[in-house]
């Protein structure tokens, strides 16, 4: 049994246990200034403060009342919030494709308990079905929840877990794969499923919602009936993330998982790809922007390689940065560095002789730009040539993180440091490239004529 | 028709009313974030396009009909201007911590509605699908309850008293397509909610203003076109709650809860008609409809012809799955088994039951086109033999109703359906609606009434604590209430409107300011204030570019030289027109400091002058003429009395 007084703690605890109340109590409660309040006691987030009581009222508005303050409270019913979502069968149509939806956190979908306000997220086919019911003329869904972390706590095992969940799914035989996953890390899991996740026959598509799914407003339904039609029916074999194109409600860029960047912590056109475009625009249909992808292909056989290192660490340059930093991180074991340098990829002088310790020692240092788009050109001035004489390695036009993410699995197969050399530097999926297209980098600059007048005639 | 010519007795129908009156707090900033309040804009420099997603416990029962109405959904265009909305507007940017100025003057609103203030205020979202809020909600805390206002000699009850957002202008809507305006969209405002305590039309009126004018009082809340909007809530025994929405001024209240009132007796009458005819669960209600496209085309009623809607579509620019629904031009015969006479059964005065279909076919079905329907009770004439066609072809026999909807196919069938319930509805009473008010105090559908199932917690904001010290130090700053000040200023003879108008225009402030700073008059104040800066606000004089501080040495000038207040418009009309500039500088600069040194000795050639500009006039007249001009030359300088007795002592040497 849970505590009767959840997060209720001191002055407010006590007081209610004298009027022997508990959460979800319907109660009626007078205050010192004659008022009445009739509604249910809702459980009280931790981290307030312990003299507060906050009750539902009958309209659906919440109020704090001072534990001070009231001076009756009577209990004339209760009933706990049922955290459970009806469910219906998810209806099965032969003639369309196989799609296993695969969860590792947050909601996708969700439903409102309006009594308390409680969030159930909705999962199960049956629920999703209940949510977002166009999900069934567009596949036959199988969901399983791999586990239920915030997309900032994927680490190792989770990428693991998550390559080998992929690879069964795939063995199977479904026709594509949907990843529900957090926004904020997307991109980094989107990145190491390239890598763990090679030749597969179906596509991956990663998928998440900047708006909670609780709102009418949400990006959630959208974007999984975007991913679930792309992974159901779309021609792309590879792991992308489908996410809004525009912040209005049209249409989803299909983006390459090595490629694709959260640009904007909030908006729902947050994820752009990066030094080129993307691969495909889905609405109601797709409109494939490039053809350089790998294609559906069942007769391809996937190959599952979760190798990870995860002793490695993105050093992200700053002027004046001092070298102790460097050792710190050679001290503590850290078998790899991706720097994200400035411009072309650059580094202060006197961090020269730290880098070349770390190097003398074993540990695999790279280079990616923070400014995200280009590409490192270290031989272009004297000090990125110095930088090449130490060892270090030039990741041309990779993003940091995918640099991270592709260093930690190549360190996870191989020690050598030519090896590594090698491995970097060979593209398994697109996170180099040997050419930048001019629309690779688009970052229209509000006030300009010509930008008024485009974002004048285009919703945004 | 006069909505009074329907005479209602109040009490024994047992209409009861309250309100809901929103009134917009005056802040520098929005309520969630730092965009700039009350800076209205006619144009926009972007726009986007979203869709509301009934969360799933409001589709209820998940099947086909949920998904249906769904996909009948409107597309809602917001237009963006960057002077008066950010990020957050457009719903991409969680809200920004709650301007805490906002939640002081909510506070002080709560207290002079004699509100008991919560102690820690939440955040809740209470849902809106009609795309008035970005989000899909507005963000809504309760600051105080149980507030009491003296009113007819009882009391008004203030259930509650919410800071909230404001939501959109809605710009446009036309079929599938609702457009917003975002400058409004988060500005704060309070809500206060009364009691159901006002019985009659006339009482609603008067508890508005007085509402209003407790608002006003403090100062600190916007006025004008907009500032203020009333939710009026009515209901008669046996009916049920009907909120008529956004009711622009006091006075239409008068209208508008009569004629609900009249509507929901002659609904419940109708509720008694169909059950005596057999309908009362929602399976007795059938229709049948018919495609009568082909009959009707070419034919004398021009609305029905496929060639007209052609004609209207292109000229209204109606874009295809916007302003326009899918499908063919259809025209649908919608057959009403067993509910002859109905359609014409009065509701509001000079309505009719069939203007009910009317509303929920162009709301829900988005068949906007006037007159949106036409049926057997009411149709066009000349155009009888088409009529008996339709009739035939629908197979509609004597007891049956007709009805024809016109319009793109999947609208014209989401109407027929609409027409079906609408009678469900009726054979269950009075349905909940909010419904949108007209000048002539009649109203319309607007939407289903929502329950207070639709709130939330705002999972986004904290709850912010109210500390008695905080409390207490907004109430040692309040202004007395309006009722005290109303009785102060009659009984030194001000008249009840313009004491009203004072305190609901903020004028009361500057009155008791020059009462106690510049030893005014307060019934001298009062006229000026309420009557002649009034008149002059109307004349077009920015009287409201005067700081406080220049009414003060005003009236500082006046005391010290009562002639001055002669020159009263002059010197108005200066202190507007250069706010900047002291008053005694504005004095100086028009020779008013002081008496025109030897006027007494020009007096005599200025009235002789006067005189023969006056010319042929009779006695009386030419004496005025003569008084006004040497008036205008010493007004405000000169005591009248001196000026009229110099005037005269000069006009009897003469003659």
């Amino acid at each position: 049994m849970s505590d009767p007084l959840k997060g209720y703690k001191g002055r407010a605890r006590a007081r209610l246990q004298s009027f022997g109340v508990r959460v979800w109590s319907d109660v009626v409660a007078n205050n010192d200034a004659g008022s009445r309040f009739e509604g249910v006691i809702l459980p009280r987030s931790e981290t307030l403060d312990d003299l507060h009581v906050v009750i539902k009222l009958k309209t659906g508005y919440n109020v704090g009342l001072h534990v001070d303050r009231v001076t009756s409270m009577t209990e004339v019913g209760y009933k706990e919030a049922v955290y459970k979502i009806p469910e219906k069968e998810f209806p099965s149509r032969p003639e369309l494709p196989r799609v296993t939806l695969l969860g590792t956190g947050g909601t996708i979908a969700s439903r409102l308990d309006y009594r308390t306000g409680a969030v159930i997220p909705a999962f199960t086919p049956g629920e999703l079905y209940g949510a977002v019911p166009e999900l069934a003329d567009l596949a036959n869904l199988t969901t399983k929840k791999l586990f239920g972390v915030f997309s900032e706590n994927m680490a190792k095992d989770n990428y693991v877990a998550l390559a080998e969940a992929i690879g069964k799914e795939i063995e199977s035989g479904v026709d594509g794969i949907v990843v529900g996953h957090g926004t904020d890390t997307m991109g980094h899991t989107a990145a190491i499923l390239s890598f763990m996740v090679q030749d597969t026959p179906v596509p991956i598509v990663m998928v998440g919602s900047q708006r909670s799914s609780d709102r009418p407003s949400s990006d959630a339904a959208l974007n999984l009936i975007h991913a679930v039609r792309s992974a159901g029916r779309g021609e792309i074999a590879e792991v992308q993330i489908c996410m809004f194109g525009p912040t209005s409600d049209q249409y989803a860029l299909l983006h390459r998982g090595t490629r694709c960047r959260k640009m904007h912590s909030s908006y729902r056109s947050t994820f752009r790809t990066v030094g080129g475009v993307p691969l495909a625009m889905v609405g109601e249909d797709f409109r494939y922007l490039v053809d350089d992808f790998r294609r559906r292909d069942r007769s391809r056989r996937v190959r599952i390689d979760t190798a990870y290192e995860d002793r490695t660490t993105i050093l992200y340059y700053y002027p004046g940065m001092k070298p102790d930093l460097v050792d710190a991180l050679v001290e503590k074991g850290y078998r790899g560095i991706v720097i994200a340098g400035t411009g072309l990829g650059h580094i202060n002088k006197p961090l020269y002789p730290a880098i070349g310790r770390a190097i003398q020692q074993g540990v695999h240092v790279v280079m990616t730009v923070q400014t995200l788009w280009g590409y490192a050109q270290m031989y272009v001035y004297d000090t990125g040539r110095d930088l090449l004489d130490l060892g270090i390695v030039p990741l041309d036009n990779m993003l940091p993180e995918t640099a991270l993410m592709k260093l930690s699995w190549v360190l996870g197969h191989t020690d050598d440091h030519g090896e590594v050399l090698r491995m970097m530097r060979l593209p398994v999926n697109g996170e180099t490239t040997e050419r930048e297209p001019h629309n690779g980098y688009l970052i229209l600059q509000g006030g300009l004529p010509e930008t008024e007048e485009f974002v004048a005639s285009h919703w945004k | 028709m006069n909505p009074h010519d329907t005479p209602l007795d109040y009490a024994a129908v047992g209409l009861i009313s309250g309100l809901e009156v929103h009134q917009q707090l005056l802040t520098d900033k929005k309520l969630f974030c730092q965009c700039p309040a009350g800076r209205y804009t006619r144009t926009h420099d972007g726009t986007v396009l979203r869709h509301m997603r009934p969360t799933l416990s409001e589709l209820g029962v998940y099947d086909g009909t949920a998904l249906m109405e769904f996909k009948t959904k409107k597309h809602i265009v917001y237009l963006l201007n960057r002077a008066n909305t950010c990020t957050y507007e457009m719903d991409d940017t969680p809200p920004f911590p709650v301007n805490q100025a906002a939640v002081d003057v909510a506070i002080e609103q709560c207290l002079m509605l004699g509100c008991d203030i919560v102690d820690e205020v939440h955040i809740a979202r209470k849902q809106y699908l009609d795309g008035s809020i970005p989000t899909g909600f507005q963000r809504t805390a309760i600051v105080g309850v149980n507030g009491k206002l003296p009113f007819r000699g009882r009391i008004l009850s203030i259930t509650q008293v919410s800071v909230e957002e404001d939501s959109c202008r809605e710009v446009s809507d036309k079929g599938h397509l609702i457009v917003w305006r975002t400058d409004r969209l988060g500005m704060p405002l309070i809500e206060t909610v009364t009691g159901p305590d006002l019985r009659t039309p006339e009482e609603v009126a008067e508890a508005i203003l007085l509402v209003g004018r407790v608002c006003r009082s403090t100062g600190h809340v916007r006025v004008g076109m907009g500032a203020s909007r009333q939710d009026v809530n009515v209901s008669v025994r046996g009916g049920r709650r009907v909120e008529i929405k956004g009711v622009p001024k006091a006075g239409w209240a008068v209208g508008l809860v009569h004629g609900e009132g009249w509507r929901q007796v002659n609904l419940l009458r109708l509720c008694d008609e169909l059950h005596r005819r057999g309908f009362r669960k929602p399976e007795d209600v059938r229709v049948e409809c018919a495609d009568v496209t082909a009959l009707a085309d070419g034919g004398p009623v021009p609305q029905l012809c496929a060639a007209q809607w052609q004609h209207l579509v292109q000229e209204q620019r109606r874009r295809l799955g916007f302003e326009l629904g899918p499908g063919a031009f259809k025209v649908f015969a919608v057959r009403l088994p067993g509910l002859a006479g109905t359609l014409g059964w009065p509701t509001q005065p000079a309505r009719t039951f069939a203007d009910e279909l009317a509303g929920r076919v162009r709301v829900i079905a988005g068949l906007d086109e006037p007159p949106i329907l036409f049926h057997s009770e009411a149709w066009p004439a000349g155009a009888e033999a088409l009529l008996q066609k339709l009739r035939a072809a629908a197979r509609c026999g004597e007891q049956d109703g007709l009805v024809i909807v016109w319009g793109p196919e999947r609208d014209v069938r989401t109407a027929a359906d609409e027409i079906r319930l609408r009678y469900v509805d009726a054979a269950d009473g009075v349905p909940n609606e909010t419904r949108q008010p007209f000048a002539d105090g009649s109203t319309d559908f607007e939407r289903i009434l929502p329950g207070p199932d639709r709130m939330y917690p705002d999972t986004d904001s904290p709850p912010t604590r109210v500390t008695r010290d905080r409390v207490e130090r907004l109430r040692a700053a309040l202004p007395e209430p309006p009722w005290q000040r109303e009785a102060r200023y009659t009984e030194v003879g001000v008249p009840v409107p313009v004491a009203h108008y004072l305190i609901r225009r903020g004028g009361a402030r500057l009155v008791d300011r020059v009462v106690d700073e510049a030893g005014a008059d307060l019934r001298f104040a009062a006229f000026f204030f309420g009557e002649r800066c009034k008149g002059l606000r109307r004349a077009g004089v920015p009287v409201d570019h005067v700081r406080d501080d220049a009414w003060v040495e005003l009236f500082a000038a006046f005391a010290a030289r009562p002639v001055l207040r002669d020159a009263w418009e002059t010197l108005v009309r200066h202190m507007a027109a250069q706010p900047g500039v002291p008053v005694r500088t504005v004095v100086a600069e028009l020779d008013l400091d002081r008496e025109p040194p030897g006027w007494r000795s020009h007096l005599g050639q200025w009235v002789a002058a006067a005189g023969r500009e006056a010319g042929r006039r009779p006695p009386p007249s030419v004496a005025r003429y003569q008084t006004g001009q040497v008036m205008h030359r010493l007004r405000g300088r000169v005591p009248v009395p001196a000026v009229l007795e110099a005037v005269a002592a000069a006009a009897e040497a003469r003659s």
